[in-house]
């Protein structure tokens, strides 16, 4: 409907002012006028995050962001892995939450630099937000940079950071039909990972129907059942890991040999 | 509710376009919106009114056009209407479909005076 007017009540009215519609009204038709934008609602972040991704990359950095629903042990799962691997690698550690320090000082008692970005009413972190994040750290240094975004299985699955892998976190308490509930950021991960594995004798989460449930929506989804509790499975998720900043390393060798030929 | 942030967005970028334009008012505002997109049009519309209140886009119709999703099976490649992403292949059942349209989230045009 027109909005100065109120004329006409066809609600796909599209409203051009191009005068193809045959009645008088006074609009100031000489001066409006309609513009085309065409500009991705993300492209703002989409920019700032090849940003990022061009920096940790120059950086030979392997960069996780760690996405799940609250509680689900994405914090005890960073502690776990920090403590066992933190004589191997170097890392650091952006926390997200809307409040609190509480996760930063549980990472920064393992020794692991850390910073805490508080999104107050925010619901994600965005690529704005981990550009000034890294600021503090010493990305030279650093292997793994792990991203603990803020527990939501709905919007950070829209933002990149910047990061190589999206690894979304899903607890055996939680039911096995999140991936069903909450396609948008099972299909935006590469990997997931079953947390609480230790829990299952108590449960009636159906683990092979879980996994069926993710590939339904990502075919390509790679997954691992692990507990951070009692230890079980994190071995297959440290030589992920591992795996991973080899291969940042052989990426980066290979680019420097080239630069001598 | 990242339908606030993405609003927010969306207004700035109108205002920024409206202010090298020269223009004095933002008359309206057309966004296109995927079906697959994970944004509520619902909770858009609701943002734009709290993000466009006091500046020029206050008094702007702002209107959201939907793109229903398609797909593409990973098995047969026949493309399918997509109303999730955990859509089952009509013609041959399989579970695994490749999205090919429904994920826009683009703010298309605006009309200013």
């Amino acid at each position: 409907m027109c909005i100065d007017c109120g004329c006409g009540t066809d609600p796909n009215h599209s409203h051009h002012h191009d005068h193809e519609h045959g009645h008088d009204h006074e609009h100031d038709e000489k001066s409006s006028r309609t513009i085309r934008i065409e500009e991705d609602l993300l492209a703002k972040n989409n920019r700032l995050a090849t940003s990022n991704r061009t920096h940790f990359s120059a950086e030979r950095l392997l960069v996780l962001n760690l996405v799940s629903s609250p509680g689900s042990g994405k914090t005890s799962i960073l502690e776990r892995t920090l403590t066992d691997l933190k004589n191997q690698f170097d890392f650091a550690v952006l926390e997200g939450d809307q409040q609190t320090t509480n996760d930063a000082d549980r990472i920064a008692a393992t020794g692991v630099a850390v910073k805490q970005i508080n999104t107050g009413a925010g619901c994600h972190l965005d690529a704005h937000m981990i550009g000034h994040g890294v600021e503090g750290f010493d990305l030279a240094t650093t292997d793994i940079l792990m991203i603990e975004n803020v527990g939501n299985l709905v919007c950070p699955a829209s933002f990149d950071l910047g990061e190589d892998h999206k690894v979304v976190v899903l607890s055996v308490t939680e039911g096995e039909d999140k991936p069903l509930k909450y396609p948008q950021m099972f299909q935006a991960a590469d990997l997931m990972l079953i947390n609480k594995i230790d829990l299952l004798p108590y449960l009636r989460f159906d683990l092979e129907q879980c996994k069926a449930f993710a590939r339904q929506v990502n075919p390509e989804i790679k997954i691992m059942e692990l507990s951070c509790h009692s230890g079980e499975g994190m071995q297959e998720w440290y030589d992920w890991l591992t795996a991973g900043v080899a291969r940042k390393r052989r990426v980066a060798s290979d680019e420097g040999v080239s630069e001598c030929v | 509710m990242h339908e606030l942030s993405l609003t927010q967005s969306i207004v700035e970028l109108a205002i920024e376009h409206a202010n090298r334009e020269k223009a004095v008012t933002i008359r309206s505002i057309t966004v296109e919106i995927g079906a697959l997109s994970g944004v509520v049009a619902d909770a858009m519309e609701f943002a734009f009114d709290v993000c466009s209140k006091g500046t020029m886009a206050e008094s702007a119709r702002f209107e959201i056009r939907h793109i229903p999703g398609r797909g593409r099976c990973l098995e047969c490649h026949e493309e399918s209407e997509l109303e999730t992403l955990t859509h089952i292949c009509p013609l041959c059942g399989c579970l695994a479909l490749e999205t090919i349209e429904g994920q826009e989230m683009k703010f298309t045009e605006m009309e200013i005076d």
